[in-house]
């Protein structure tokens, strides 16, 4: 979308020296200060980009940080300059390629007065507290209708054993005392065992 | 002389019998009993109060008022409804009523007050599974700032911060004041149903179920307490916390203020005056030595706060030293952006050495970059209590620390069960009294009554998701939950030990205990209790209504934001404030009233009555 950006930076040598010694009057060639105090990366990217070799790197005005102004010529026509709006939005926009071109980060690789792009959070189909929620209810869910089921077993259950208790008088002999009906045992041969067990202690 | 079999049937058939003409229910061992107890009375506010009260009242100094305040006040307070509880087997209604038919006010206004309360309380409770169910995401939510556009933050974030944004904006949606109530939020309505309905699971067949569930809901805050100890303390920053928590400042013994708010923090936090202690115990076994049992939960309640103080302040003292060493961070890269420095040459250590330098090399240049001072103990100060603490201050403190999902889920779990253990005493506090006035159909099981008292709870707590609730919410907890509780409690001893008698309650104490209660129960109960709880009344009701009724919302648009914008509240609304508060109250004196007139028609009745003698059969043949 963007032409490829020629860089003219001040210690190049793209153009031709006497501009060079213009730009940068006390210009220091030396190749081992170069690579001492740039990252290779760096190094590479811009020999990479415009393949000329590491004595063609001039050092001028040393700070202890690495910063440099640069503009950006046209490719067509190398005398005009893309716009400073144009640039700004490119970097905004490829500002991650870039850092890890130079393997920098939005802290040690600052842009004056363009802003960091900031990293758009991914976003998921379903929220995933959603599926948590599901989850959570559905557990609670199926323990509220287990509870239900179990107490209305367990009321049909002793519901059962007082009409059991009823209908077993009706079928069997019953006696009836005190208003509390219980069976009576009766064995085989129709004597009633309810006072087998007291026989031997009982004495006259 | 009936053979085994026969006698084994009868049996059943009686127990049938009296089950159904409804045997009251009971726990299933007295561990049960001990850990529900202990979890209605150990809540959120050990957690979310006490480190905060310890704080600003020059921390270990505060332990002074607070544990005398205990011995005369909680725990006399504490023995006493347990013991009345367990001896007249009833709820709160039905005690208050069999000790003085005039009395019974005092059981209604417990059971208005559970009721409100238990409104509000599970509302806190949805608000942390809404944490809990955004916990499972990486990153956190409340970490950054959401993306406008591509290329800024939205503002209202930028200008706070992420936790607040996230607690004020996407949590409650909160309105700029409490006349705009805004919308139903539907996230917060599904919080609450799901809510309910875990408080359901657990409450639906009464103590049967709650007592069960109290295994995990009272000990597990205990696990996440000491697993977060045992993190806290190997933080960085931790020791500071600790330090500042800790340092007595004996001076700020002196401010009486010191010693109400010790006074109320113990009764608030034993959840004293809310019947559900009563119903708990009356649900006992008549010999049962209430004396141990209240000392234990008394003592386990106070040793909790103190326990949970530490780790909460060693976290609160890590977020501190990182806020410290961010603001350091952040003035180190301004200037050496300026100066043109190399990285790493300025650090953390060497910062003020390097300020003072460049400084006097280049002041101006300085002052034109506005550094921020870097206080630490501007941070240490920054103390909140309640929701504040829970939900902005530590979640952002969890996601300063390695493996945030994981210290947020527990954080948010140990907060629903302390809240959930709490739920179950303010909810036994109504249901136990409506069972025993039988106002509860016996055609209805117990499970669906439960059931339709947690649908109703739930509807009314509708007014807690609108855009509006937070502001709702702490009038609740400031009007409902304070003076009320205050004058129930005044009236319970003063019942007992005036109108029920000591005397009489001591015979009561020896034949369930075996002992007699020793003279400082005595003399508490005569004594010492009703009048400091009289004091603490009164000056709690004279400060509250010194006050002046406003309150701190959250507006964007306001000029000074992100500070609170400071409100009075509207007319309406102090009436409620004030309705809140009396209506409670209100019921004991009424009450008391219509006995009163109902006993005076009797009288008037009788003495109008005509004479056995006179038939009034022939009145109309003469």
């Amino acid at each position: 979308m963007f032409p490829r950006l020629h860089f003219a930076v001040c210690f190049t040598a793209v153009l031709g020296p006497t501009l060079v010694h213009t730009l940068c009057p006390e210009a220091v060639n030396s190749s081992s200060l170069i690579q001492s105090l740039f990252p290779g990366a760096l190094l590479n990217a811009i020999m990479h980009i415009f393949s000329f070799r590491v004595s063609d790197v001039l050092v001028c005005n040393e700070t202890q940080r690495v910063s440099f102004w640069f503009v950006v010529t046209d490719p067509e026509n190398t005398s005009e300059l893309i716009s400073g709006k144009d640039v700004e939005r490119a970097v905004r926009i490829s500002r991650n390629r870039i850092n890890n071109a130079f393997l920098l980060t939005d802290e040690t690789l600052e842009f004056l007065n363009i802003p960091p792009t900031l990293a758009v959070p991914a976003e998921s189909g379903t929220p995933p507290w959603l599926i948590v929620f599901g989850v959570v209810i559905g557990v609670v869910g199926v323990g509220i209708i287990a509870l239900l089921i179990s107490s209305f077993i367990q009321k049909r259950r002793k519901k059962g054993v007082t009409e059991g208790e009823e209908e077993d008088c009706e079928e069997e002999a019953c006696d009836k005392g005190n208003g509390v009906s219980h069976p009576v045992e009766e064995g085989a041969d129709g004597v009633n065992r309810g006072f087998v067990g007291d026989i031997p202690f009982t004495k006259l | 002389m009936s053979a085994k079999g026969t006698e084994v049937k009868a049996d059943t058939a009686n127990v049938e019998v009296s089950k159904s003409t409804g045997e009251r229910p009971k726990w299933d061992n007295k561990i049960q009993y001990l850990l529900t107890c202990i979890g209605f009375a150990v809540g959120l506010g050990n957690v979310w109060r006490f480190p905060y009260l310890c704080q600003i009242y020059g921390g270990g100094a505060f332990l002074i008022p607070y544990l005398i305040a205990l011995v005369f006040e909680g725990l006399p307070l504490l023995y006493l409804e347990l013991a009345i509880g367990q001896r007249l087997r009833m709820g709160s209604i039905g005690v208050w009523n069999s000790i003085s038919p005039y009395l019974g006010g005092v059981g209604m206004a417990s059971m208005v007050v559970s009721f409100l309360v238990g409104m509000f309380y599970n509302t806190i409770l949805a608000w942390v599974l809404w944490y809990f169910f955004h916990s499972f995401q990486n990153p956190l939510p409340w970490r950054s700032c959401p993306v406008f556009n591509l290329t800024e933050y939205v503002r209202e974030c930028e200008l706070s911060s992420p936790v607040n944004y996230f607690w004020y904006r996407e949590t409650l949606n909160i309105t700029p004041n409490i006349e705009t109530s805004g919308s139903l939020q539907w996230w917060l309505v599904i919080c609450l149903a799901t809510a309910w309905c875990i408080v359901y699971v657990c409450f639906i067949r009464g103590i049967e179920t709650i007592g069960k569930a109290a295994y995990i809901t009272a000990t597990f805050p205990y696990l996440v307490l000491t697993i977060f100890l045992v993190r806290a303390l190997t933080l960085p920053g931790a020791m500071t916390g600790l330090k500042y928590l800790f340092t007595p400042q004996w001076e700020i013994l002196k401010n009486p203020r010191v010693w109400l708010d010790a006074a109320t923090q113990i009764f608030f936090s034993l959840s004293l005056a809310f019947g559900g202690l009563i119903a708990f115990s009356s649900y006992n076994p008549q010999k049962n030595n209430c004396e141990q049992d209240a000392i234990i939960v008394g003592c386990i309640n106070s040793a909790t706060s103190i326990y949970a103080s530490i780790p909460i302040f060693a976290i609160l003292g890590f977020k501190a030293n990182s806020n410290y060493e961010d603001c350091l961070n952040n003035n180190i890269l301004s200037l050496t952006n300026a100066f043109n420095m190399g990285d790493q040459n300025i650090t953390i250590e060497n910062y003020e050495t390097w300020l003072t330098y460049l400084n006097t090399s280049d002041p101006t240049k300085v002052a034109n970059l506005h550094l921020k001072v870097c206080d630490l103990q501007t941070f240490l100060d920054q103390s909140a209590s309640g929701t504040g603490l829970a939900f902005i201050v530590f979640t952002e403190a969890v996601i300063k620390m390695p493996g945030s999902q994981v210290w947020s889920v527990l954080f948010f779990i140990m907060l629903f069960t302390l809240g959930l253990s709490s739920m179950f005493g303010n909810l036994e506090g109504v249901l136990t009294p409506l069972l025993d006035l039988k106002l509860v159909p016996t055609c209805i099981p117990k499970e669906i009554f439960t059931g339709f008292m947690c649908l109703v709870y739930f509807i009314f707590s509708f007014i807690f998701a609108l855009g509006s609730g937070n502001y709702w919410l702490e009038i609740f907890n400031s009007y409902v939950g304070s003076v009320p509780l205050l004058v129930i409690a005044f009236f319970e001893i003063t019942a007992v030990s005036y109108v029920y008698g000591i005397n009489r309650f001591s015979d009561d104490i020896e034949w369930m205990t075996g002992r007699r209660p020793n003279i400082f129960w005595q003399a508490n109960w005569r004594v010492i209790s009703p009048l400091m709880l009289l004091v603490v009344l009164l000056a709690y009701v004279v400060i509250q209504a010194m006050q002046e009724l406003t309150y701190s919302a959250w507006n964007p648009n306001y000029v000074d934001f992100p500070m609170y914008e400071v409100l009075p509240y509207p007319g309406w609304v102090c009436a409620i404030c004030v309705l809140l508060s009396t209506v409670p109250c209100i019921l004991i004196p009424l009450v008391a009233l219509y006995r009163f007139v109902h006993f005076l028609k009797k009288r008037v009745e009788r003495l109008r009555a005509p004479s056995f003698y006179e038939n009034e059969g022939y009145v109309s043949d003469m």
